[in-house]
């Protein structure tokens, strides 16, 4: 949780809340046993993540407020770093946040979506969130809303034929109010990105009409930077250029940590090194 | 609730400008209501409802999976959006966001498939849709309409305009559909209407085939058969009592439908009589196992047995055959 002295824009403090859940995920991932879980991907989001909660308006517990902005998680198994940027942000109890990827969870492997805890969305199936945020966003504009609608995607998701429908029409509609973030991390379950479906995004997107915005993903202030630049009244695309599973050295662009197990020797590795890497 | 339009009337509209006809008076009605559609505004009868209502007309071009995401996005603020395309892409090419975004996240949003089985014509198999009611009959939170003429289709659309369900609404039927005298004229979803009651056979049809199914009833009288008909206008919840009611009281099951005879009205009945001891013993007319030649919407019927004839013929000779092997066992 937020301490009470902290100030959110204090990027210190934000660099500390991202550290804290990259921990978190670790820690959960670990503790969910089984066959493992999503560690690269969701290593990879921490910061984005921490970046458009600090900067959304929405606040815990108003999961019903029409006019608060929207966070579509369409990369569901990117759920480890929602879920515990979600409970940094005060949105998921200790309690609840303690049970992800446990039998009967709130919190699974994808997210289910559930408005007391935060989570706007149920994915898992790829390719489905920009479409619905075209549709908030839609909705948004017939009630004179000003809310704005922010839809995270990986890399490997905009394979979908779906996601680039939604592109279109959002740039069709004049839908300023969406702000897509693509984690590109240029891994995706089988490889490099580049070996199996290569694709240039800031021209991709660009070409079908949309602002495109190129930052560190690792970032927080460019990130926060590049959603709060001045609107120009296209759809926002922005590249935040990730490295699957940062934090963790052995982690970190090996497609085989798209979904992993640790062992107990490899737990005790990585949260050392996380507890003892200073926060950027 | 608004007056119901002349059935005639309607029924020279067809499913289709009815259902156009419908949404617009749910739409005065409900200022919620929204249609949305994916390059078929003209030809789902949308054309008065968009110069009535254009900021509540949303074309989202040829895209359906994004028709069904949006829809869903829209529902989530309290809209109650109606998505239109042909019946085969709503049920195949969305099928998984109709599971996502309707039964999973249960968004209410009514999809509504246009065109259903064999109304495309010489269009052809491409835009049959045989399958819809199979593809989508197991998403969990999901009702299914299909309703029995152009009257039904107009109070279904009403009905879904204050439902908080998801559906699939299937339009079948010629343009011009036939409309059925029903005594009970409230439409409630999930309940089944009887036109009437037969101790020989009943006939449960659906969506188009319902005034087959009272025309091949007709004809059965005349040969001096007792022949019952029930409408079955919500495939999901289907209303089991009505069918578990047929136990006992007829002694024969017939269904018909406009769809593939496998996974559709008549397997949803098979599975409530095949779990009852003492049920009648049913037959499914459909369209079979296959996908039939091409051409004219009473050509490709008549094919697969589909007319008031043809189906009072199966059902005659088929009770005949009971009677015969009944008769030689005792």
């Amino acid at each position: 949780m937020i301490d009470a002295d902290e100030q959110l824009s204090d990027q210190q403090a934000l660099a500390r809340l991202a550290s804290r859940a990259r921990c978190s995920v670790l820690r959960l991932g670990h503790a969910a046993g089984g066959t493992g879980a999503h560690y690269g991907p969701a290593l990879s989001l921490v910061e984005v993540m921490t970046a458009i909660y600090s900067m959304a308006r929405v606040a815990p517990g108003v999961g019903t407020d029409l006019e608060r902005d929207r966070v579509i998680l369409s990369k569901g198994h990117g759920s480890l770093a929602l879920y515990t940027v979600l409970h940094e942000f005060g949105h998921i109890p200790d309690d609840v946040l303690e049970t992800a990827e446990l039998d009967g969870t709130r919190l699974p492997g994808q997210p289910i979506c559930d408005r007391e805890l935060g989570i706007e969305f149920s994915s898992g199936s790829l390719g489905m969130g920009l479409g619905y945020g075209v549709g908030l966003a839609l909705s948004a504009r017939m009630m004179q809303s000003g809310r704005r609608i922010f839809v995270v995607m990986g890399d490997g998701e905009t394979n979908e034929g779906s996601v680039w429908e939604a592109a279109m029409a959002a740039t069709h509609f004049g839908l300023g109010s969406i702000t897509a973030v693509i984690d590109v991390n240029d891994l995706q379950s089988d490889g490099a990105t580049s070996d199996i479906m290569s694709f240039d995004h800031a021209a991709g997107w660009a070409g079908f009409g949309w602002e495109v915005i190129e930052v560190d993903g690792h970032s927080i202030p460019a990130l926060q930077a590049a959603i709060a630049q001045k609107p120009s009244g296209r759809p926002r695309c922005i590249l935040a250029r990730t490295v699957k599973g940062k934090g963790i050295s052995f982690m970190e662009a090996v497609p085989e940590w798209h979904h992993g197990r640790l062992t107990e020797p490899q737990y005790a590795e990585a949260h050392d090194e996380l507890r003892g890497g200073e926060p950027r | 609730m608004t007056n119901l339009p002349n059935p005639r009337g309607l029924s020279r509209l067809g499913p289709r400008g009815t259902f156009g006809t419908a949404l617009l008076a749910a739409a005065e009605l409900n200022p919620r209501v929204v249609g949305v559609t994916a390059d078929l505004a003209i030809t789902a009868g949308l054309e008065r409802f968009r110069v009535k209502y254009p900021e509540r007309l949303l074309n989202v071009g040829i895209a359906e999976q994004n028709l069904v995401g949006i829809a869903a996005g829209l529902a989530e603020d309290g809209w109650q959006p109606f998505a239109a395309t042909f019946a085969n892409f709503a049920a195949m090419r969305s099928n998984e966001f109709v599971r996502h975004h309707l039964g999973y996240m249960r968004q209410k949003v009514s999809v509504v498939g246009i065109g259903a089985g064999f109304a495309m014509g010489q269009f052809g198999t491409t835009h049959y849709s045989l399958e819809d009611v199979s593809a989508l009959r197991a998403i969990p939170n999901l009702t299914i309409l299909s309703p029995g003429d152009c009257t039904e289709v107009f109070q279904a659309v009403l009905a879904l305009a204050n439902d908080p369900q998801p559906c699939y609404l299937r339009l079948s039927g010629a343009p011009s559909m036939r409309p059925v005298d029903q005594s009970d004229t409230s439409f409630q979803i999930g309940r089944a209407r009887v036109l009437s009651t037969g101790s020989d056979v009943t006939i449960v049809g659906t969506g188009s085939m319902l005034s087959v199914a009272a025309g091949a009833a007709g004809i059965l009288q005349e040969r001096g058969i007792s022949v019952g008909v029930v409408n079955v206008h919500t495939i999901k919840p289907l209303d089991e009592d009505a069918i578990r009611g047929l136990i006992g009281s007829t002694g024969a099951v017939v269904t018909v439908e406009e769809h593939s005879i496998l996974g559709g009205l008549g397997a949803a009945v098979a599975e409530i009589l095949s779990a009852e001891a003492g049920s009648p013993p049913l037959r499914r007319i459909g369209v079979p196992d296959r996908f039939p030649k091409v051409g004219s919407y009473d050509f490709v019927l008549k094919q697969c047995g589909l007319t008031d004839l043809l189906v009072a013929d199966e059902v005659g000779d088929w009770i005949s055959r009971h009677r015969r092997a009944a008769a030689a066992t005792t």
